[in-house]
């Protein structure tokens, strides 16, 4: 599961990992370790299993998106990064060291410099001004409040809130809300930022921007994000990671363009089923390592496939040389590019 | 009268009955009632055969005991843990008394030209407004006009003194509630009772145990019965607060303290404002009563027209409690509406 990624050492892993929510979870994790689903165990136990043995690598500077349908338990998952949820079972490791295991001065040191939140509802202090919201992590560390507010301001300006510092969060929009929930995850330096939902209350256009604002402050901070979303156009925009959830138990995760093309089993089917094939997947994808003919057009290897396709004049029998930074690698056949973009069911796999 | 002795007969305890003492003891609730009363009883027939009540089934059988006995049993139970009753409790409360002469005799000590624009300036500080200050202004004049300022002061005082150390109190234990459900299941029925007793019935223990010349005798019946709704609100609020907001904080590592004074009692505001809205109008209402335990104030003069048929004197401080709950409710809720505004969302 974790095959080209095995090289790298993971900014978080997560091992084995239980959640079980009910009277007594911890006479059920044998159970689910045998095998048993979470639709058995709440109809013949009454517990809820949250998450069923979740094995993920994230890597460090890389944008992990985690997506699955409403009560799939992403939420459940990314509140054990940071221990808002204690686990069943199981083990958190940042850096090498085990999440789960922290003492509360431990824990409390991972939230203060090493982990931030960005939340579904913005969860701001409605009693607070913008610039003291952004100021939170500074100020709960116990920083002095002038410089810790001048960090804030320069972050309110980097979202694009320069003027609203002095402002009560009630009184501004939804996207600059979020804005300022990003300002205040950002302004507390911790190198992973958490992100449940973030931009799921926003409409869609909004939406779309604060996206390319995360992308380009990516560019710049290389923070290790941990992305959750339930809208399968915002992973594939977002992911280098993408890791699907199903009823607490991971079914497919890799490089997003893999499981668009590869969807393992039905469930991911469904949910890739439906998106615009030609405007999400990218020449690198299907290319193929045969070098091109000569005297063929060169295309990027980061280009849609509406891209190519346009530049072919939607003739099939064209064929690109693809090139990736400077250097060309292999070719682009347009018919593996029409062929690609009909869905293909788990079962036609195999033929 | 002696309906019920052929049962007893019949029953065999004739032997268990007599072998108590007859006579002596105190009147018989009957007795007692007609002797206050001043009627009396007599005989007719079976229809009028009496309730088998403690007292007529005393007279067939002398061992059973009458319902005098068993208030005097009550009455002595309470004489024998009084003493160390009030030993524990005597200097606890101690400081409350000193709290009410204190704040009595202070109000009284200074002069109305400091006391008015004193107060003036407290109710600006609280309030901002202006129009609510002139209002207390004015309300304040109207009671002077008709000599009624000292007993309006008498009872501000003794509000103001039981509205802070009710809040004193309050807060801590209604955030102890909103912290542990098992206290909060406990102390519901608790506070239920105190707000539903009629004032009455618990002036009478207290009675008992402090003497009447005591402030804080009235000091302790006020502030049982006011505190109830800061508790109450203090505890709401705080189990309000926004979920998502305390899960915000503690992401960000905030430590319990940090929580509890820079989230949830600033969250929870409102709601505990209206709580110490409702205890200030609750000792407004109790101080009056408390007149009947030598509470100084206006409640004086309304006991002096019920007490001595003096309709007007009774009507006109009636008026006066009027005016100063109307002041009262509206600075606390003026002050209350700012401290909202400054905070919604
Ligand atoms: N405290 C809890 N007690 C019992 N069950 C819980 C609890 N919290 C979550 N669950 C269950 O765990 C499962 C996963 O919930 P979770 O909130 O993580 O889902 P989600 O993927 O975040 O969904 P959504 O998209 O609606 O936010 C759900 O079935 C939910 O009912
Ligand atoms: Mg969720």
């Amino acid at each position: 599961m974790f095959d080209q990624q095995s090289s790298k050492t993971p900014k978080i892993a997560i091992r084995n990992l239980y959640k079980i929510f009910g009277t007594s979870p911890e006479t059920m994790v044998d159970l689910a370790k045998s095998g048993m689903a979470k639709p058995e165990m709440l109809k013949q136990h009454q517990h809820v299993l949250g998450l069923d043995d979740i094995n993920i690598d994230m890597m460090a500077g890389e944008i992990t998106v985690i997506m699955g349908l409403s009560g799939s338990g992403k939420s459940t998952l990314i509140r054990h990064l940071n221990r808002l949820i204690e686990p069943t079972d199981g083990q958190v490791l940042l850096d090498g060291e085990d999440v789960t295991q922290l003492s509360a001065s431990g824990l409390q040191q991972l939230r203060h410099k090493k982990m931030s939140m960005v939340f579904q509802k913005f969860a701001l202090l409605p009693h607070r001004t913008v610039l003291e919201n952004a100021a939170l992590g500074p100020i709960v560390r116990g920083e002095p409040a002038g410089p810790a507010k001048e960090n804030a301001k320069r972050w309110l300006e980097r979202v694009g809130l320069a003027g609203y510092e002095a402002n009560y969060p009630h009184q501004l929009s939804g996207g600059m809300q979020q804005r300022v929930g990003i300002a205040r995850a950002l302004c507390s330096e911790a190198e992973i930022m958490l992100m449940d939902e973030a931009f799921s209350a926003l409409d869609p256009i909004i939406r779309t921007d604060m996206q390319s604002l995360l992308l380009e402050l990516q560019e710049e901070l290389h923070k290790t994000i941990i992305f959750i979303t339930h809208d399968l156009d915002e992973a594939l925009r977002l992911a280098d990671h993408l890791v699907v959830l199903k009823d607490g138990r991971v079914v497919q995760q890799g490089e997003p363009q893999g499981i668009i093309l590869n969807p393992e089993d039905a469930y991911i089917e469904t949910f890739v089923g439906d998106i615009n094939r030609a405007r999400v997947l990218r020449v690198r994808s299907i290319q193929s390592s045969d070098p091109a003919p000569a005297g063929s057009e060169t295309i990027s290897a980061t280009a849609t496939l509406e891209d190519a396709i346009e530049r072919a004049k939607g003739n099939p029998d064209v064929i690109f040389s693809v090139s990736e930074g400077n250097s060309t690698q292999g070719s682009l056949n347009m018919r593996h590019v029409f062929k690609s973009l009909v869905p293909r069911r788990p079962s036609e796999e195999t033929n | 009268m002696t309906d019920y002795s052929g049962t007893i007969d019949a029953l065999g305890l004739r032997e268990w009955c007599d072998g108590g003492v007859e006579a002596g003891g105190p009147m018989t609730m009957e007795q007692l009632l007609n002797a206050t009363n001043g009627t009396a009883t007599d005989d007719k027939g079976f229809l009028s055969t009496p309730f088998p009540s403690l007292d007529v089934l005393h007279n067939a059988c002398g061992a059973i005991p009458r319902t005098r006995d068993m208030t005097a049993g009550i009455e002595d139970l309470f004489l024998a843990v009084k003493a160390p009753l009030k030993a524990v409790l005597d200097p606890i409360t101690q400081p409350l008394s000193w709290a009410l002469d204190g704040a009595l005799a202070g109000i009284l000590a200074l002069p109305w030209m400091v006391t008015i624009p004193l107060i003036m300036l407290l109710v600006f500080y609280a309030t901002r407004s202006l129009k609510t200050t002139f209002m207390v202004f004015g309300g304040l004049l109207v009671l002077s006009l008709i000599d009624h300022y000292t007993y309006a002061m008498q009872t501000l005082a003794i509000i103001m003194v039981c509205t802070v150390i009710s809040v004193l109190f309050g807060i801590p234990i209604g955030i102890a509630m909103s912290r542990s459900d098992r206290l909060q299941r406990v102390s519901l029925p608790i506070l239920d009772l105190l707000q539903t007793l009629p004032t009455f019935v618990y002036l009478i223990p207290l009675i008992f145990l402090f003497s009447v010349t005591e402030a804080k005798l009235y000091g302790i019946a006020i502030i049982l019965y006011a505190i109830v709704p800061v508790i109450r609100l203090t505890d709401l609020g705080i189990r309000l607060v926004d979920k998502d907001v305390l899960e915000a904080v503690d992401s960000f590592g905030m430590s319990s303290r940090q929580r509890l004074m820079g989230v949830e009692i600033p969250l929870a505001m409102p709601n505990i404002m209206a709580g110490v809205n409702q205890t200030i109008m609750m000792s407004l209402a109790m101080v009056v009563i408390a007149s009947l335990v030598s509470a100084p104030g206006l409640g004086t003069l309304v006991l002096r027209g019920i007490n001595k048929l003096e309709l007007g004197v009774g009507l006109v401080a009636g008026l006066g409690i009027v005016i100063l709950a109307i002041l009262l409710d509206r600075v606390t809720k003026t002050a209350m509406a700012r401290v909202n505004r400054s905070m919604e969302s």
